[in-house]
């Protein structure tokens, strides 16, 4: 235990690695401890902020499949309608077209059974005529009884 | 030990060796006139490496361990250069492994003083812990490393098989006075710029019996002062120096010398890290109470 110049050597050098530390080692640890407290941090809030907004998200798409979901029963049961409508409506289309044609058919049908009756009114005059001809052995004379003669085939 | 004074070896007594290897390698200036080890006289003043215990002792106060303090700044040195590389290249993401213990010991450092200093850091107290900690913790692991190893090393490269160097600078009281004393320095310093010159002055003389028995209070405070320094730096050495003999002693006993130095060292591992700790902690709390009015 003798004490020399070696104690005044070990307090200066002690005295310069403290501020040696002090400046330009603690600082900059510090520094960095701190900043990256603060980075997690706002890693941490961040997270949950995502976290809160995924909630929110996931409450908002159920909604909105929800929404989706009534709104494509309205669309369906809408169509559903049209459709009954539709088929309605070509059901009465139908058989309105159906009772026309029926109708003109009918009409046709009335016109030629009257064209028909005029043949064949017009071949019993000339029948008649003939017949009447062969009996009075050309003693008519065609045009003075024509008068007569329309008269009967009028009368057919 | 080199081959020529290897007949000097076998009679080296056990007392001769503990007695090499706890002499510090002094440097200083002998007077003319001095009659050195081997005999020869000085002719006149010379600045030299002592060659013995006495002419160490001789050389006075102003004379320097070598050893000692060339230990001491080069671990400082370590300490420091790692530390400032750490601390350029921080990164902020997942730290690495020489970042993660320089940051735990950081955070110690500055855990110990927010415990002390009542929730707040204080900007020249904690860098002040983790320079003794680190500091000391380094010194004290040089007593791990085998008591021959370096000095043989030291020895053979120096081409001096007499050289003497330690290696744990801790084992100096030269070294551990030096780390009490600017505790000390500090602690006044403090005390008086916190207090003021009459506060520091009125907590010596007036507790704790108050004014009617100012010199009891003034011895028994004093005392009290005095006491942190010795008691911080006899306590550091004294652990170690028991260390780095018992070390010593048991490299003497030949082979059996292998589980016993494992056995001390095991033991000595406690001892390194607590007694870096104790001075670190006792350092925090005497410059705490030197922030602290209160008595």
């Amino acid at each position: 235990m003798n004490f020399n110049a070696t104690l005044i050597g070990q307090m200066i050098a002690f005295g310069v690695f403290w501020w040696f530390c002090s400046k330009l080692v603690w600082p900059l640890i510090i520094k960095g401890l701190e900043d990256r407290k603060t980075r997690i941090a706002d890693g941490l809030a961040a997270a949950e902020k995502g976290q809160h907004e995924l909630q929110l998200a996931n409450k908002r798409s159920s909604e909105i499949l929800h929404e989706g979901k009534e709104q494509s029963k309205t669309y369906i049961t809408q169509a559903q309608k049209r459709a009954d409508e539709i088929v309605e409506e070509a059901k009465e289309n139908a058989r309105r077209e159906g009772e026309r044609i029926l109708t003109a058919a009918r009409a046709e049908i009335d016109q030629e059974r009257q064209m028909a009756r005029e043949a064949l009114r017009r071949e019993v005059a000339t029948l008649a005529l003939a017949g009447a001809e062969q009996i009075l052995m050309r003693e008519v004379n065609r045009d003075v009884h024509r008068d007569v003669l329309n008269r009967i085939s009028a009368g057919l | 030990m080199s081959e020529q004074t290897h007949a000097a070896e076998e009679t080296l007594t056990s007392t001769a060796y503990l007695k090499h290897h706890l002499q510090n390698m002094v440097f200083g200036k002998l007077p003319a006139g001095y009659e050195r080890h081997d005999g020869s006289v000085l002719e006149q003043d010379a600045w030299t490496m002592a060659h013995s215990p006495e002419e160490a002792v001789d050389m006075g106060f102003w004379s320097l361990n070598v050893d000692s303090m060339g230990w001491s700044i080069g671990l400082a040195l370590i300490f420091v250069m790692v530390f400032r590389k750490v601390a350029k290249s921080m990164t902020l993401g997942v730290p690495g492994g020489l970042q993660n213990v320089v940051e735990i010991l950081v955070e110690f450092a500055d855990t110990s003083v927010r415990e002390t200093f009542h929730g707040r850091s204080h900007p020249a107290v904690a860098p002040l812990a983790l320079t003794i900690f680190c500091w000391i913790l380094l010194m004290n692991t040089m007593d791990l490393v085998p008591v021959d190893l370096l000095p043989l090393l030291a020895q053979k490269l120096s081409g001096d098989p007499h050289l003497y160097f330690k290696v744990v600078p801790t084992t100096d009281p030269n070294i551990t006075f030096g780390f009490s004393i600017s505790v000390f320095l500090l602690i006044i310093y403090y005390s008086i710029r916190i207090k003021g010159l009459g506060g520091f002055i009125g907590e010596l003389a007036l507790h704790p019996f108050g004014k009617w028995m100012l010199p009891a209070n003034l011895i028994l405070e004093g005392i009290t002062l005095l006491a942190r320094p010795v008691s911080l730096a006899l306590r550091l050495f004294g652990n170690l120096y028991a260390g780095e003999l018992l070390f010593l002693l048991v490299a003497m006993l030949g082979y059996f010398q292998l589980p016993g130095h494992f056995v001390w060292a095991v033991f000595h591992l406690l001892v390194i890290p607590l007694q870096a700790y104790i001075f670190m902690m006792l350092t925090i709390i005497y410059l705490g109470m030197a922030h602290e009015s209160s008595h």
